[in-house]
């Protein structure tokens, strides 16, 4: 049992990483339809911003935020410079296109940081375990993980539903053409948005990176799992990228921790030993490929789509 | 009537001709290392051209390509770990499971459209991975050296390089052919008019599906072919042959050549591999005639320079370097 409250909140924070990195994937792909397979490395910037910061300021808090700055402006510098221009054009133009970016910016941070890792310390005070129940201890760290993402999640929710530029980004969404009738600038709102997505996708890094090393290419394994968790949700669907997200989470952790159990009970011990790892690392792939076989769509569609 | 000598007929030409000429000039020099790059280069030259079939003219965008050089490297390898070195036996059967996995997999995917049908070929693509990771026996993680490579009968060995060589060349001169036959047949007409409008092709009567899927499984299979070839090649097969951006970059050797023609695949994979051999040399080269220093450091950087220009490609070059070829010869 308490194992499986440990593993479950371990599910609900990868859960919520993910949404952060898919929150951004969907709305760049639900607005400008554009298939960016260089978030991940957006997510790998934010990581390594975050790490740089904390050594130049030593304070981790002031890192984060300046971390969260630098990545919304490269971001919007990306947009600007390069994939503004590969809008309306071909998918696979936008695989292209990323692709080369992603050798880029992997290059470039060896360039600036070196080939070897970084670490992102945690304050003294994020590194204690919090007891949650009685007898259950969590590491505190991962506790402000969960906390911060979902706080992000429903900002996101309330701007994007109940403010101004939420529901332009909606009308851009489903009328470009219109909306810049109206006269407004689409162009700008395209490159907040991309920003913004960005930003999101940096948090997502910065937050991993005391728990995981800072290094090149730690955004190209995760991309895919964001990119399954916009997929099942339905792409452009903010409220399906969260439900998918955490669907993801908990079916990739749980199945991880109990499926060499569950095997065992058919399987010789042997046989699940072999095969459970693999088994779990393919879980949320058979289950991203059996829904996209009974409904194409993905589980919650963006209206009007 | 067609204009036979153009700059594109002459480029390819002189590409053809140039693949040909490689291991002679290894023969001449003994420089073994540029025939080794070219076996390669050929051999992923023969899975682009397979992904660009269903790809280019057939609209159905696979981004999990590279799990057919993985299933035709494993099954190889797998067979000559457990002693059965025929190539007689060992060839057929790596086909046959490509085949499989194509006809089971495409069944799947081809019920999606669009960028559904790009993340469902992943998602196979990455259980094949993750297959290939727990395979204990067989080396999992860090893959599988394979002793032997192999046997024919008779004169046919395949440890001789330039044989070996010459072996890889006929097969993507036999693929080019047998795509290009297919792409003008009946049969291929029918599978571009199902990329072009699925719905009228079914209109008048095509069963669009079963072209389709037909069509997915021939280049599962030759792909499968250059998976065998290149376990052959290397010695060794091991997960990262199939990880997803080995499919990567299959779709862009497949874009970057130009997707509108069976030849252009062919152009993509040699200018992408060439110049991932040839960028750090330049680099040093150039940088120490410029700045009159030694840039042998900057070398390794040779990424920061192909990754914008592969974005240069795409937003000025449409249609890739065949396009652009054909575009200068119009004009």
């Amino acid at each position: 049992m308490l194992l499986f409250i440990e593993q479950f909140l371990n599910g609900l924070q990868l859960g919520l990483l993910l949404f952060l990195l898919a929150a951004g994937l969907t709305l760049v792909f639900g607005i400008m339809d554009l298939v960016n397979l260089a978030h991940g490395s957006l997510y790998m910037l934010g990581a390594y911003f975050a790490a740089t910061f904390a050594a130049l300021t030593g304070s981790f808090v002031a890192a984060i935020f300046l971390a969260l700055l630098a990545t919304l402006l490269v971001g919007m510098l990306i947009e600007l410079i390069a994939l503004r221009r590969l809008y309306g054009r071909d998918h696979l133009d936008h695989v292209l296109g990323t692709f080369g970016l992603i050798l880029f910016s992997n290059e470039m941070v060896r360039l600036i940081w070196g080939p070897a890792g970084l670490n992102l310390p945690l304050p003294s005070w994020l590194n204690a375990p919090v007891q949650i129940l009685p007898g259950v201890f969590y590491p505190s760290y991962r506790l402000l993980i969960i906390a911060v993402a979902l706080m992000v999640a429903m900002l996101l929710y309330f701007v994007v539903m109940r403010t101004r530029i939420g529901m332009l980004i909606r009308a851009g969404a489903s009328n470009r053409e219109m909306v810049g009738a109206l006269g407004i600038n689409i162009k700008l709102l395209y490159t907040l948005v991309f920003g913004i997505g960005a930003a999101l996708a940096g948090l997502a890094g910065m937050m991993q990176a005391p728990i995981l090393t800072v290094q090149i290419g730690m955004g190209e394994n995760i991309l895919i799992l964001a990119f399954v968790v916009i997929i099942i949700g339905g792409i452009g669907s903010i409220r399906g990228a969260f439900l998918s997200a955490l669907l993801v989470g908990l079916i990739d952790t749980v199945g991880r921790a109990f499926l060499p159990d569950v095997l065992k009970l058919f399987l010789s011990n042997s046989a699940a030993s072999t095969a459970a790892p693999a088994l779990s690392s393919m879980l949320i792939y058979l289950v991203m490929a059996i829904i996209l076989v009974v409904r194409p769509q993905g589980l919650f569609p963006a209206a009007g789509k | 009537m067609k204009r036979l000598i153009t700059v594109r007929n002459i480029v390819i030409a002189a590409l053809l001709l140039f693949l040909a000429l490689v291991p002679l000039y290894s023969a001449v020099t003994g420089n073994t290392f540029l025939m080794t790059l070219f076996t390669r280069i050929i051999i992923l030259a023969i899975a682009a051209v397979s992904l660009n079939l269903i790809m280019g003219f057939g609209g159905m965008v696979s981004f999990g390509h590279a799990a057919y050089l993985g299933i035709g490297g494993y099954v190889f390898g797998i067979l000559a770990t457990e002693r059965i070195t025929s190539g007689f036996i060992q060839w057929p059967l790596a086909l046959l499971a490509c085949a499989v996995f194509a006809l089971i997999t495409g069944a799947l995917s081809l019920r999606t459209r669009g960028v559904y049908f790009i993340m469902i070929t992943l998602a196979f693509a990455q259980m094949v991975y993750y297959i290939g990771v727990s395979l204990d026996r067989y080396g999992a993680d860090d893959g599988l050296t394979i002793y032997t490579r192999s046997q024919f009968a008779g004169p046919i060995n395949l440890s001789n390089r330039t044989f070996f060589y010459y072996l890889c060349f006929g097969l993507l001169l036999g693929t080019i052919y047998l795509i290009w036959r297919i792409v003008n047949s009946r049969f291929g007409m029918v599978i571009q008019g199902s990329r072009s409008n699925d719905r009228r092709m079914q209109s008048i009567g095509y069963p669009t599906y079963r072209y389709r899927l037909t069509c997915f499984v021939i280049a599962g299979v030759l792909c499968g072919l250059a998976g065998v070839l290149l376990a052959n090649q290397a010695d060794f097969i091991s997960p990262a042959t199939m990880h997803w951006t080995r499919s990567g970059d299959l779709i862009v050797m497949a874009v970057l050549g130009g997707m509108g023609s069976v030849i252009g695949p062919v152009l993509g994979a040699v200018s992408l591999l060439v110049l991932e051999e040839t960028l750090p040399g330049i680099i040093s080269i150039v940088g120490g005639s410029l700045t009159g220093k030694s840039m042998t450091a900057a070398k390794e950087y040779w990424a920061l320079i192909l990754g914008p220009m592969l974005l240069l490609v795409v937003l000025f070059a449409r249609g890739g370097i065949d396009g652009f070829l054909r575009r200068f010869d119009r004009e």
